[in-house]
C-alpha cells in the first residue's frame, strides 16, 4: 500500500532536513513542474481528480482553473495554504506540517507556480507551535538551496513563501475570512462572488489551498494523474488522511486509499471500541458533518458515498459516540464550540446559535420543557445552507439534526426524567 | 429596464441594482437592517430574505437574501412566500434575543426601525427562557448616548463611521454575540460626523444626547422643513419643537445636496434658538441710559419712527447670516445706494469675486452630489473638514470613483459593497491637497503641499498653465513645485469629471484666481470641470448676488455725516472688522438700530433692538455655496415678539407709513417684490408652493397627525383649547389636521410612511431608493457656467511667500467647534470647542524658545492677546495658525504680526 504523503514521516522524530528530504527524491516535482507551462501543472492536476481535503471536497484542477492567467492578469497573485487547523476532533495536517514540512512546501511551489503567483504564505493555526517552528526552518532551507526566491533553480520563476501564525479562531480555516485576517482585517468571512481567484488577498486573484491538499501535489507531478487515481478505492482520486477518536483502542491517524470503510477504519486500524464500550455513532469528517450509525460502518468514506449516507467525508477525521458517553452532552459540547467560535457577522449564526446551545445545555441538566426539540429542529432547517452567510452554523446544526434523527428517543428521556440518564 | 417577477407578477425594474433595491423603488415592505441606501449591501442581517425560483416550473425555489441578488431579466421572486416570511420572522427572533423590552423608556421608541421591522415581519411572542447577555456602555461625548445591551448588530455604525466618514476611533470589537460596537475605551468620538450614528442605527444604541436633555417623542415634534446656517453649503434638514423650544435636528435628505448626512456641528448647533442670550422682546436704551430695557413691540416701532423722522440719513447693513428676505426688506427700506453688505472688506471681496467667476467662466459649480462623483480632485487652501464639513464628507466618496473603475471591470456590483472595498483596497485618489496646515483629508490624499496662501495661489496658478499654456504663467516657481504641478495637472487631465475646490478661509483672493484658471484650463480643454467655493456663511453666496455695498462705505456714509443713523440686521460687526474701527463706527452714529436673535457686542451698543427669528422662527431663502437657492421655514411659532426681519421691517415701514416698499404683508409678496427688483433671484420665486398651496383643499401640517396633548398643553393657563396659529406665509400649518401623504418635496416635514416610523420611510418619498425625492430636490441653481464665453484669465499671480524677519504672517486656522458664531451658543458644541492657540512651525517655535501649550503674546493693531501655543511641524516657516472665529478677534486679510513668548 503507498502512502505517499507520509512515507517520510517518523514518529517521534525530527523531521527530514532538506538534502534528506531531496534523498528521497524531494522537490524533484519542482524541477519538473518548472519546465512545464504553469497550464500544463494545472492540466496534470485536474486530471488527477484531487478533491480539496479541507472538507468541501472541490476539484483542486478546477478551482486553479479560475484564476486568471497571462499578463493581463492583475498582480501580484497569491497562493495561500490554509494551515488554519482547528476543527474539533481533526489533526490530520499537523502530522503534515510537523512530520515533513519540505513535502507542503515542494507543493506550495509547484501550486504557485501552476497559478503564476509570486506570494505564497502558509496560514497556520497558532497552537501549532512546533510545526510553525518546523516550518520556518524548512522554509530556511528551501531559500537557502534556491527552491524559493528570486530564479527558483536559474528559471525565471520567483516566489516568495512566508507563515502567517493565525490569531486564534476557528473562523479563520473559512478560506474567505483567513483572508481578511491575513490582511489585518476582522475575520469575517466575505460574500461570494466574486471568488477569491479573481478577487482574493488584497483583493488580488487567490487560491486557497488545505494543507493536505497542496502535500499531494508533488506526487500527483512526479507520477502523473492516473497513478494518484489508481491510489484510491473511489471515483475520488489518491490516498487520504483518517482519523478516529473517541473511545477505541488505537485512537490514530492513517494514510489509506480514498475511500476505505468506516468498519475498516473502527474496526481494523484503531482496534475496535475499547472493552465496556459500544459503538452508537459517528461523526465521519469533523465536528460539523452528521452521525452515522451502525447501518453505515460499509460506506465508503469518499466524498460522494459518505454524502449519499446523509453525511459529508469532512476532513476525514472522525468521532466516534459511545453508549456511555450521552449524545445531547456530546452535541451540546460541539453546539457550544460553534457558538463561541462564530464571528458575529451574520444574524442566524450569532444569534441563532446560542440559543440552541442554551436549550441544548437546559436540556442535558433537567431543565428542558416540551417544544425544546421541536425548537432544535425549526433550528437545524433555519440555519441551513443559504441563510446563513457563510457554512459555518450549517456545519453547526448537523451533528444535532442528526443526533435528533439518530437519538430522539435519548433527548426526550431528558425531558421526561429531568434529568440526563449518563450522569 | 428589465422584468423580474414578484410573486408572479411582472415589474419593471433598473438594471444594476439588487433585489432589495428594486423591491423597496417598487414600494414592496421588505425589512432590512444592515443595507442602507448609502452604505449599500453586506448581507450581515439576512433580513431581507426571498425565495428566489429558477424559473416558472420551480415551485420550491431557494432562500436568498435580496440584497445580495442582483436584478436579472426574468428573475423570478416571492416576497410572499411562507417559507421565506417564516424566515424573516425568525431573523426578528434572534435579533430580539438580547434586545431589551426597554421601549418606552427608550429615545429611539417611536421612530425605530427594528420596531417596524418586527411589526412588518409579524414576529411578537418570546420563544426563549433564557438570560439575555449585557454590556457596559460607554461615554461617548456631549452628542451621543450609547446603550449597547439594544444593539443588534447590523454593522451599519461601523461601516459609517470608518468606512464611509474615515473614524478612525470607532470599531467593532470581540465576536460571537457579544460584538461590542464603540470605543476603544471612553471618550468623546472623534469623527466630524459621529452624529450621523443615530439615524444610522436601527435601533436604540446611538441616540441624540442633546435631544436627552430636553426628551420629546418623534410624533410630539412639530417639525418643518429647514436648511442649516452654520456653514454656507445649504444642507438640508428638519429641525423639531415642542413647548416653544428646539428639541433636536434630524436630517432632510436632498439628493442633490446633503443627501442622508449632516456634520456635527450643522446637528447639534441647534440648540442657539434655545439660548439664554436670545432676544425675546424689543430692547430700547433711553437716551442718556446706559442699560437696553425691554419694551412693547408698538413702543420700539415708535421709537423708530420718532428716530428715522428725525433722522439725517439711514444706512442699512445687511447680514450673510440673514435671508435673502431679510437682506432684502432692509435694502428696499433704506434703498439699495445706502444697502451694505455686512461682510468683512477681504470677506465682500472674495464672495463678489466668486460670483464673478461662476457666473463668467465656463466652469460649472457641484452640487454635493456633484462633487462626489468627481475623479479627481485639487483642494486649494481650504480644510474641508472644518470649513465646510460636508465637502469632506463629499470627497471621501469620490476619491473611490477611480478604484470603483476597476472593480467594475471585474464585474463587481457597484453595491456589493465589501466585495468592491476588498478588490479595490485602500486605493483612493487622485485627491490633491494644498493647505497652510494639515488638514485630515490629507489622510486620503495622493498629494498633499503645506504653504503660504500665496505659494498655493501660485501652485494653482502653475497647474493652470500646465493644463493650458495660454493661462498665465508662474514665474520663478520652484523646480520642485512645478513637478508637483504638473503630477497634478496629470491626474485632471486625465480624469473624466475633475474637480478644483477652493474657498474664502485662507482669505486670499489669489487662491481662487489660481482656482478659478485651473478650472478654466480644463474646460478650454473640453473636460466637464467643475469649479466649487466654499464660502463661510449660509447665506454669503444670496448677499453677494444682491451687490450690497462694501462696509467700509457705511464707515464713511456716518464719517462723512451723510447719514447718522445705522440699521445694522442680524450681524455682530465685531466679527467684520478691526474692534477699534467697529468701536468708532458705533460711537459716531448717532442711532443703531439692530435686528437680532441673540445679545452680541453689536446688539449692546444699540438704541433700539428687535428680536429676530432665527431660521427655526422664519421663513425664508438662502443660498448655498453652489448657488441654490433653499426654502427654510418657521418650525414654531414663537410665544413671544419675535418675528422674522423682514416682518420688522414691514412693520417699521407701515408704522412710517411709507409706499411703496411696505407692499409686502406676507412672504410670498416679499418674494415677488424682490424678485422683480434683483432679476438674479428670479428662480427664487419657484423654490416651493406659495402659502395659498393646498392638496384636496387642505395645508400640509406640521404636526404628525398622532401628535399628542393638544388639548391639554395649555390647560394650566386656559382650560379652551387655542385655534393653532395661522401661517399666512406657507402651505404649512400649526397644526395636525392636513394632508397626510407625501407633499411636494419642498414641504417634506418629517418622514412617515404607514408601518414606517423610523427616518427609513423616507424610501417613501423618493423616486428609486436612494435617488432623487418624488417630483425633484426642493432648491433653485441661481447661477450657471456661461459655458459661451471663453475664460478670461486672471493675471493677478501673486510673487512668492517670504518669511519676515521677527513677524509672523497670521494664517486663519479654522475649527469646526468653535469658529462659527451661532453654533458657540450650543452648549454641547461649546463642549467640543479647543481652546484659542497660535500654532507654529516647529522651528519657529525653536527660534522663539517656546513649546506646546505654553503661553504666547501676540502683538496687533497696538493691543496685545495671550493664546497658547500648539507646534504644528507642517505650517510653513514664517506663518503662524490662529485660531479663526474668535470673537473680537477676527483675522482679515494678510496681517503680520510680531509674536513672543510670554
Amino acid at each position: 500500500m503507498e502512502q505517499p504523503l507520509t512515507k517520510n514521516i517518523r514518529s517521534n522524530a525530527e523531521p527530514l532536513s532538506l538534502k534528506e528530504y531531496e534523498k528521497t527524491g524531494g522537490y524533484q516535482s519542482v524541477r519538473k513542474a518548472l519546465a512545464m507551462p504553469p497550464q500544463d501543472v494545472q492540466n496534470i492536476v485536474k486530471a488527477s481528480n484531487l478533491r480539496g481535503r479541507g472538507g468541501a471536497g472541490f476539484s483542486t484542477g478546477m478551482k486553479w482553473s479560475f484564476v486568471p492567467m497571462g499578463p493581463d492578469a492583475r498582480r501580484p497573485k497569491y497562493f495561500v495554504v490554509n494551515a488554519d487547523e482547528m476543527e474539533p476532533g481533526t489533526f490530520k495536517d499537523r502530522l503534515l506540517l510537523e512530520g515533513d514540512p519540505h513535502q507542503l512546501i515542494e507543493g506550495v511551489i509547484v501550486s504557485a507556480y501552476a497559478i503564476e503567483a509570486e506570494q505564497a504564505f502558509i496560514f497556520v493555526r497558532w497552537a501549532y507551535k512546533l510545526a510553525i517552528k518546523r516550518l520556518e526552518q524548512a522554509i530556511k532551507e528551501a531559500y537557502a538551496n534556491n527552491y524559493l526566491g528570486k530564479n527558483i533553480l536559474g528559471t525565471k520563476y520567483s516566489l516568495d513563501l512566508r507563515i502567517h501564525s493565525s490569531a486564534g479562531r476557528y473562523i479563520c480555516g473559512e478560506e474567505t475570512a483567513l483572508l481578511n485576517a491575513l490582511e489585518g482585517k476582522r475575520a469575517t468571512p466575505r460574500a461570494k462572488p466574486p471568488f477569491p481567484q479573481v478577487s482574493g488577498l488584497f483583493g488580488k486573484p487567490t487560491i486557497v489551498n488545505n494543507a493536505e491538499t497542496v502535500a499531494n501535489i508533488p506526487h500527483i507531478i512526479n507520477n502523473g494523474p492516473d497513478w494518484f487515481k489508481d491510489l484510491s478505492r473511489s471515483n475520488d482520486g489518491g490516498t487520504k488522511l483518517y482519523g478516529v477518536s473517541g473511545r477505541v483502542k488505537k485512537p490514530a491517524i492513517w494514510e489509506l486509499p480514498m475511500g476505505v470503510t468506516v468498519r475498516e477504519l473502527i474496526e481494523e486500524h484503531a482496534g475496535g471500541m475499547q472493552d465496556g464500550y459500544a459503538f452508537r455513532g459517528v461523526i465521519p469528517g469533523g465536528a460539523s458533518t452528521d452521525f452515522l450509525t451502525s447501518n453505515h460502518l460499509d460506506v465508503k468514506m469518499d466524498y460522494d458515498s459518505v454524502a449519499k449516507a446523509g453525511s459529508r467525508l469532512g476532513t476525514g477525521t472522525m468521532i466516534v459516540l459511545d453508549d456511555k458517553t450521552c449524545p445531547i452532552g456530546f452535541v451540546h459540547n460541539l453546539v457550544k464550540f460553534f457558538a463561541r467560535e462564530s464571528c458575529g457577522w451574520c444574524t442566524p449564526c450569532r444569534d441563532g446559535l446560542p440559543w440552541l446551545e442554551k436549550i441544548l445545555r437546559s436540556i442535558e441538566e433537567g431543565t428542558g420543557q416540551p417544544g425544546d426539540i421541536e425548537l432544535l429542529e425549526q433550528h437545524c432547517k433555519l440555519l441551513g445552507p443559504g441563510n446563513t452567510f457563510c457554512a459555518l452554523a450549517p456545519g453547526a446544526v448537523e451533528p444535532l439534526q442528526s443526533a435528533i434523527k439518530y437519538f430522539r428517543e435519548d433527548f426526550e428521556r431528558h425531558l421526561r426524567d429531568k434529568k440526563c440518564p449518563w450522569k | 429596464m428589465i422584468t423580474i417577477f414578484i410573486d408572479n407578477k411582472p415589474h419593471q425594474v433598473k438594471e444594476g441594482q439588487n433585489l432589495l433595491q428594486a423591491c423597496l423603488s417598487l414600494g414592496f415592505d421588505l425589512p432590512y437592517f444592515c443595507w442602507h441606501p448609502a452604505m449599500h449591501s453586506v448581507g450581515a442581517c439576512r433580513q431581507c430574505a426571498v425565495k428566489q425560483f429558477k424559473d416558472d416550473k420551480d415551485t420550491r425555489g431557494r432562500i436568498v437574501m435580496s440584497c445580495m441578488t442582483p436584478v436579472a431579466e426574468g428573475l423570478r421572486i416571492s416576497i410572499n412566500d411562507a417559507e421565506a416570511k417564516a424566515f424573516r420572522s425568525s431573523v426578528v427572533e434572534w435579533l430580539m434575543l438580547n434586545h431589551p423590552h426597554d421601549c418606552p423608556v427608550c429615545d429611539e421608541g417611536g421612530e425605530c426601525h427594528l420596531q417596524d421591522m418586527t411589526v412588518m415581519t409579524g414576529h411578537n411572542y418570546r420563544r426563549t427562557r433564557f438570560k439575555k447577555r449585557t454590556h457596559r456602555n460607554q461615554d461617548l461625548g456631549p452628542f451621543i448616548n450609547h446603550e449597547m445591551n439594544r444593539c443588534i448588530a447590523c454593522y451599519r455604525c461601523v461601516r459609517f463611521y470608518r468606512n464611509y466618514a474615515g473614524g478612525r476611533d470607532f470599531d467593532v470589537f470581540a465576536s460571537h454575540d457579544s460584538v461590542y460596537f464603540g470605543r476603544h475605551e471612553d471618550g468623546t468620538l472623534e469623527s466630524e460626523f459621529s452624529g450621523n450614528l443615530i439615524e444610522v442605527c436601527p435601533t436604540g444604541v446611538f441616540t441624540d444626547k442633546t435631544l436627552k436633555q430636553h426628551y420629546t417623542r418623534k410624533w410630539d415634534l412639530q417639525t418643518a422643513p429647514s436648511i442649516c446656517v452654520h456653514c454656507g453649503l445649504g444642507c438640508n434638514t428638519i429641525p423639531g419643537e415642542r413647548y416653544g423650544s428646539l428639541r433636536r435636528i434630524l436630517n432632510r435628505y436632498n439628493h442633490e445636496v446633503n443627501g442622508y448626512f449632516l456634520c456635527d456641528r450643522g446637528r447639534f448647533g441647534y440648540e442657539f434658538v434655545n439660548s439664554g442670550r436670545r432676544i425675546r422682546k424689543p430692547l430700547w436704551c433711553e437716551t442718556g441710559q446706559k442699560e437696553q430695557k425691554p419694551i412693547e413691540k408698538e413702543s420700539a416701532l415708535k421709537h423708530i419712527s420718532t428716530i428715522i423722522a428725525d433722522s439725517k440719513g439711514i444706512i442699512g447693513i445687511g447680514s450673510p447670516r440673514a435671508s435673502l428676505e431679510a437682506n432684502f426688506a432692509l435694502r428696499a427700506f433704506v434703498g439699495p445706494e445706502n444697502f451694505y453688505s455686512g461682510m468683512s472688506a477681504q470677506e465682500h471681496k472674495l464672495t463678489s469675486l466668486i460670483i464673478d467667476i461662476l457666473q463668467k467662466g465656463p466652469a460649472r459649480t457641484p452640487s454635493l452630489h456633484d462633487v462626489e462623483t468627481a475623479d479627481a480632485v485639487l483642494v486649494l487652501g481650504e480644510d474641508l473638514t472644518n470649513t465646510a464639513p460636508l465637502l469632506d464628507l463629499a470627497l471621501r466618496q469620490s476619491v473611490r470613483n477611480r478604484p470603483k473603475e476597476l472593480t467594475e471591470k471585474m464585474r463587481i456590483p457597484a453595491w456589493d459593497d465589501n466585495a468592491v472595498r476588498n478588490a479595490a483596497q485602500n486605493a483612493a485618489g487622485p485627491l490633491s491637497i494644498a493647505s497652510a496646515a494639515g488638514t485630515k483629508l490629507d489622510d486620503i490624499a495622493t498629494r498633499t503641499y503645506h504653504a503660504a496662501p500665496d505659494d498655493i495661489a501660485r501652485l494653482g496658478f502653475a497647474v493652470a498653465q500646465e493644463l493650458n499654456p495660454k493661462s498665465p504663467g508662474v514665474p520663478n516657481l520652484r523646480d520642485e513645485t512645478r513637478k508637483l504641478a504638473q503630477e497634478i495637472a496629470h491626474t485632471l487631465k486625465n480624469a473624466r469629471r475633475p474637480l478644483i475646490i477652493a474657498g474664502t478661509s485662507l482669505g486670499s483672493e489669489t487662491i481662487i484666481e489660481a482656482a478659478a484658471n485651473a478650472a478654466w484650463s480644463l474646460c478650454e480643454s473640453g473636460k466637464p470641470a467643475q469649479l466649487c467655493f466654499a464660502v463661510p456663511e449660509c447665506n454669503s453666496m444670496g448677499l453677494a448676488l444682491m451687490k450690497g455695498k462694501q462696509l467700509e462705505g457705511a464707515v464713511n456714509a456716518i464719517q462723512s455725516g451723510k447719514a447718522d443713523t445705522v440699521i445694522v440686521l442680524e450681524n455682530d460687526l465685531y466679527r467684520r472688522a478691526d474692534e477699534t474701527a467697529v468701536d468708532d463706527f458705533l460711537h459716531n452714529a448717532k442711532h443703531i438700530i439692530v435686528l437680532d436673535h441673540a445679545v452680541n457686542p453689536t446688539s449692546s451698543k444699540a438704541e433700539i433692538v428687535f428680536p429676530a427669528g432665527t431660521f427655526a422662527e422664519s421663513d425664508g431663502t438662502v443660498v448655498s455655496n453652489e448657488g441654490r437657492s433653499q426654502r427654510f421655514y418657521q418650525v414654531l411659532d414663537p410665544n413671544h415678539d419675535i418675528q422674522e426681519s423682514w416682518k420688522w421691517i414691514g412693520a417699521i415701514i407701515k408704522t412710517l407709513g411709507r409706499a411703496p416698499a411696505a407692499a409686502w404683508d406676507n412672504f410670498d409678496e416679499i418674494t415677488k417684490s424682490m424678485t422683480t427688483a434683483l432679476p438674479v433671484l428670479k428662480p427664487v420665486q419657484d423654490i416651493a408652493p406659495s402659502a395659498d398651496f393646498t392638496i384636496s383643499g387642505q395645508k400640509i401640517p406640521r404636526q404628525p397627525h398622532r401628535y399628542s396633548g393638544r388639548t391639554s398643553m395649555l390647560a394650566n393657563v386656559n382650560l379652551h383649547e387655542p385655534k393653532p396659529p395661522a401661517d399666512p406665509d406657507s402651505p404649512l400649518s400649526f397644526s395636525m389636521e392636513g394632508y397626510e401623504s407625501p407633499p411636494p418635496a419642498p414641504l417634506i416635514s418629517r418622514y412617515w410612511s404607514p408601518g414606517w416610523n423610523s427616518v427609513q420611510a423616507l424610501n417613501k418619498f423618493q423616486q428609486e431608493v436612494g435617488g432623487p425625492l418624488t417630483g425633484g430636490d426642493p432648491g433653485k441653481r441661481l447661477i450657471e457656467a456661461s459655458g459661451k464665453e471663453a475664460a478670461s484669465w486672471r493675471l493677478n499671480v501673486p510673487s512668492g511667500f517670504t518669511p519676515k524677519d521677527g513677524e509672523w504672517l497670521i494664517v486663519p486656522i479654522h475649527h469646526i467647534f468653535g469658529s462659527e458664531e451661532l453654533s458657540m451658543l450650543s452648549q454641547a458644541i461649546v463642549g467640543r470647542a479647543q481652546k484659542p492657540f497660535i500654532a507654529l512651525n516647529s522651528g519657529d517655535a525653536e527660534r522663539l524658545n517656546v513649546s506646546d501649550g505654553e503661553m504666547m503674546e501676540i502683538a496687533l493693531a497696538g493691543k496685545k492677546y495671550r493664546f497658547g501655543a500648539k507646534i504644528k511641524p507642517e505650517l510653513p516657516v514664517g506663518t503662524a495658525g490662529l485660531y479663526a472665529g474668535l470673537s473680537l478677534f477676527p483675522v482679515f486679510g494678510t496681517i503680520y504680526a510680531k509674536l513672543s513668548k510670554v
